[in-house]
């Protein structure tokens, strides 16, 4: 019993880091139709401008309310987003909408690259540690384990992050004109709604999402380069088992690919690897188009 | 008269001859490949440092600045010149930028690889192209022991002996292991490492229970699940090999919770790490540093040591780590067989058939010790190590290694001809400790 406890309460840690990494990979794609490649690069400068604000506010005698330092980092993915969004998005991907969704694929593949060179223009190439908000919230003791309850942190973190998008989306007059927007472009535009518009903050909202995965991420790792490339990996397992474009497929998927990472470790760790390609690949078997993606008919 | 007119015009032009010789050797330059990672995952912790400490000693050695037996100028008189190209890419990469190195750029040598796989993909083209190679860095057993070569040396010693060395150190140092755990990367580095210390305790401490053996995968960054199965298991001593950015996340995330206060931890290869950890790498660490390298050279101390230490520290701001020492024991290694090469042929810039010859079986003093190619059939270097304890200086503000025990090469490397990991399962026969 305390060992399904145990791989339960991994599991969720893991799969609240994952749902954060993810949903702003399946919103823009929901939103825009763009698979985007670039986003670890993104998650990296949340990251990264995370390490660089988090140190400038200690050192800055941050210390005197350490707390404020959680602030600072939601501060930093909002940075990290009004700076990128303008360029990326009403400079480049804006010319590629209409374009092969193939297309869009090969352009934040390039902008990846470009990224990650940028990243090591900015913040060279050693490593960053920003390990503060890691430790100040102490330890949880259960059993014969201690879990830092910074990773429950993140685990309401993604809670609020997953009922945040959904009541935008389900809940507010806004939300519901970019579910009309995903739901057909050409019609809502036909209807007033200034689809630009709508395009610019979804994909501002999903770097923001990414950024703020990676300044959640940074105090517990060493920020370095090269550290978004595993994530665009694992990101899109999550999404595609839980359906591209899906807010809740996102959640499924993340909590799913969490729970059987965590109990291959405890239980069979030979297949942990393995484990988050073989749930996506039973899911696509039974639902090629995932969890939560309705199959749609196509406009001829 | 005309006898002396006759010695004199015979000093003079053996004069000129030798002055000739000399300021040809003075112009002409030996031009070096330098291959190692200054981007991706593995810069930062071994290529980047490495070529630092390379480029320092490249200029001291060019000044002539180094002790004996280096302080000649460059190598034998010839001005070093360094190519330096960034490993990133991948072993396909690696082969055809090799090839653009030696027919291309025309290199006299090149020295380089810390990822095993491009030290098993660019060696079969050395031999091709007759092109002298040092690989100076990379820790897989399988380039001498599965191929032999003419052109190709390693002049650091493969990866067993940093594995049988941390079971001996906690054996000698009275550790008791009732059990033991192990999180090591998922490819070839990861696999072998656990293996190899997975066999030295079966003989150094049979009765020690092999508890659970995590492999996540190379830069996971995440391992919350990892450390949760660990401290279920609660073993005794829990063994790790990895590296760089994965070892400082794994440390900062296993000493938040507290993991290294139930269990002694053992870190094969650990010492790179401490610059960026600082204090948050705990006391009570046993780490090796893949050689006597990095603190444990500086404790043991020497000329060499003291010519390169402090000028590290001053241009880096951080002292030096394992890497720089292998990239300095290369060059060195080099430089003596460049030098004995040309003490062979009359004082002309060697063949590569010539540093071939002069390198097979060389032994030289390193920061890191003596180091001979030894394996191999004097391909293959080996070279004493050393494990020691942290332990935080609180009066100085740095961690430094206490306790440390040095292992002679002879020790902690199979004889020549012997598979490493057949050796340690026969029990380490014929070593000499």
């Amino acid at each position: 019993m305390d060992l399904l406890l145990v791989i339960l309460v991994d599991g969720l840690i893991y799969g609240a880091w994952l749902f954060i990494v993810s949903v702003g990979l399946t919103l823009v794609f929901g939103v825009l139709g763009i698979l985007n490649l670039a986003h670890g690069s993104l998650y990296a400068m949340g990251a990264y401008m995370t390490a660089s604000a988090v140190g400038l506010y200690f050192g800055a005698g941050g210390d005197a309310v350490p707390l404020g330092s959680y602030a600072v980092m939601i501060l930093a993915a909002a940075v990290v987003a009004l700076l990128v969004t303008p360029v990326l998005e009403r400079g480049l991907l804006r010319h590629f909408y209409h374009r092969d969704e193939v297309i869009g694929v090969l352009v934040t593949y390039g902008v990846f690259l470009i990224l990650e060179d940028v990243i090591k223009l900015i913040w060279g190439v050693e490593p960053l540690f920003v390990y503060e908000p890691y430790d100040l919230l102490g330890l949880v003791e259960w059993g014969p384990l201690f879990y830092v309850a910074y990773d429950f942190l993140v685990i309401g973190a993604a809670i609020v992050v997953g009922l945040a998008v959904w009541a935008f989306l389900n809940k507010t007059r806004r939300g519901k004109v970019v579910l009309a927007v995903i739901h057909d472009r050409e019609m809502s535009q036909t209807m007033g709604v200034n689809v630009d518009r709508v395009f610019m903050l979804a994909f501002g909202a999903g770097v923001f999402l990414a950024a703020l995965g990676g300044a959640l991420t940074a105090p517990m790792i060493s920020v370095s380069p090269g550290i978004g490339v595993n994530v665009i990996i694992v990101a899109f397992a999550v999404i595609i088992i839980g359906g591209l474009g899906s807010i809740e497929g996102a959640a499924i998927g993340a909590v799913l690919v969490g729970i059987a990472r965590a109990a291959s470790v405890h239980l069979m760790p030979e297949i942990e690897l393995f484990i988050i390609y073989f749930v996506m690949a039973v899911v696509l078997v039974f639902r090629p188009e995932g969890l939560f993606v309705k199959t749609q008919t196509r406009k001829i | 008269m005309t006898f002396r007119l006759g010695l004199l015009a015979k000093t003079l032009a053996s004069s000129a001859l030798a002055l000739g010789i000399a300021g040809a050797a003075q112009a002409e330059s030996f031009k070096v490949g330098i291959v190692t990672f200054l981007s991706g995952g593995a810069a930062e912790s071994f290529g980047v440092p490495a070529w630092n400490g390379g480029k320092l000693l490249v200029e001291k050695l060019n000044k002539g600045e180094m002790p004996a037996p280096y302080d000649q100028v460059g190598f034998g008189g010839l001005t070093i010149e360094p190519v330096v190209i960034d490993e990133a890419g991948g072993a396909t990469k690696q082969v055809q930028e090799f090839r653009n190195l030696v027919q291309r750029e025309n290199v006299d040598a090149v020295l380089g690889y810390v990822s095993s796989g491009d030290c098993l993909a660019v060696p079969p083209v050395a031999e091709e192209l007759k092109a002298f190679l040092i690989l100076y860095d990379c820790g897989t057993p399988r380039v001498f022991e599965e191929a032999s070569y003419n052109y190709v040396f390693r002049t650091a010693a493969h990866a067993a002996m940093d594995n049988i060395s941390l079971a001996k150190y906690m054996t000698s140092r009275g550790i008791n292991v009732g059990s033991f755990a192990g999180v090591n990367q998922d490819y070839a580095w990861g696999q072998d490492s656990w293996a190899d210390f997975v066999a030295s305790m079966g003989h150094l401490q049979p009765s020690a229970e092999q508890k659970t053996a995590l492999f996540p995968k190379i830069f996971a960054g995440q391992y919350g699940t990892e450390i949760s199965a660990v401290m279920r298991e609660k073993p005794d001593v829990l063994h790790s090999s990895l590296w760089g950015g994965d070892l400082q996340a794994f440390m900062l995330q296993a000493t938040a919770r507290g993991l290294h206060k139930r269990m002694q931890v053992a870190l094969a290869a650990g010492d790179h790490v401490i610059p960026q950890l600082g204090q948050k790498m705990p006391d009570g660490i046993i780490l090796g540093a893949r050689g006597m390298n990095g603190l444990a050279a500086k404790a043991k101390g020497g000329p060499l040591i003291d010519a390169l230490w402090d000028e590290y520290e001053a241009a880096y701001g951080t002292f030096p780590v394992q890497a720089p020492f292998r990239m300095w024991q290369g060059l060195l290694g080099l430089k003596s067989a460049v030098e004995k090469a040309m003490a062979a042929n009359g004082g002309k810039k060697p063949s590569a058939e010539e540093l071939a010859a002069a390198m097979k079986g060389l032994t030289w003093e390193a920061p890191s010790g003596t180091i001979t190619m030894a394996l191999g059939g004097g391909h293959q270097a080996i070279q004493p190590n050393a494990i020691g304890t942290t332990k935080w200086d609180e009066a100085a503000g740095k961690m430094t290694l206490v306790d440390i025990e040095y292992y002679g090469a002879e020790c902690v490397n199979p004889p020549d001809g012997v598979k490493a990991v057949e050796w340690i399962k026969a029990g380490f026969p014929g070593a000499k400790c």
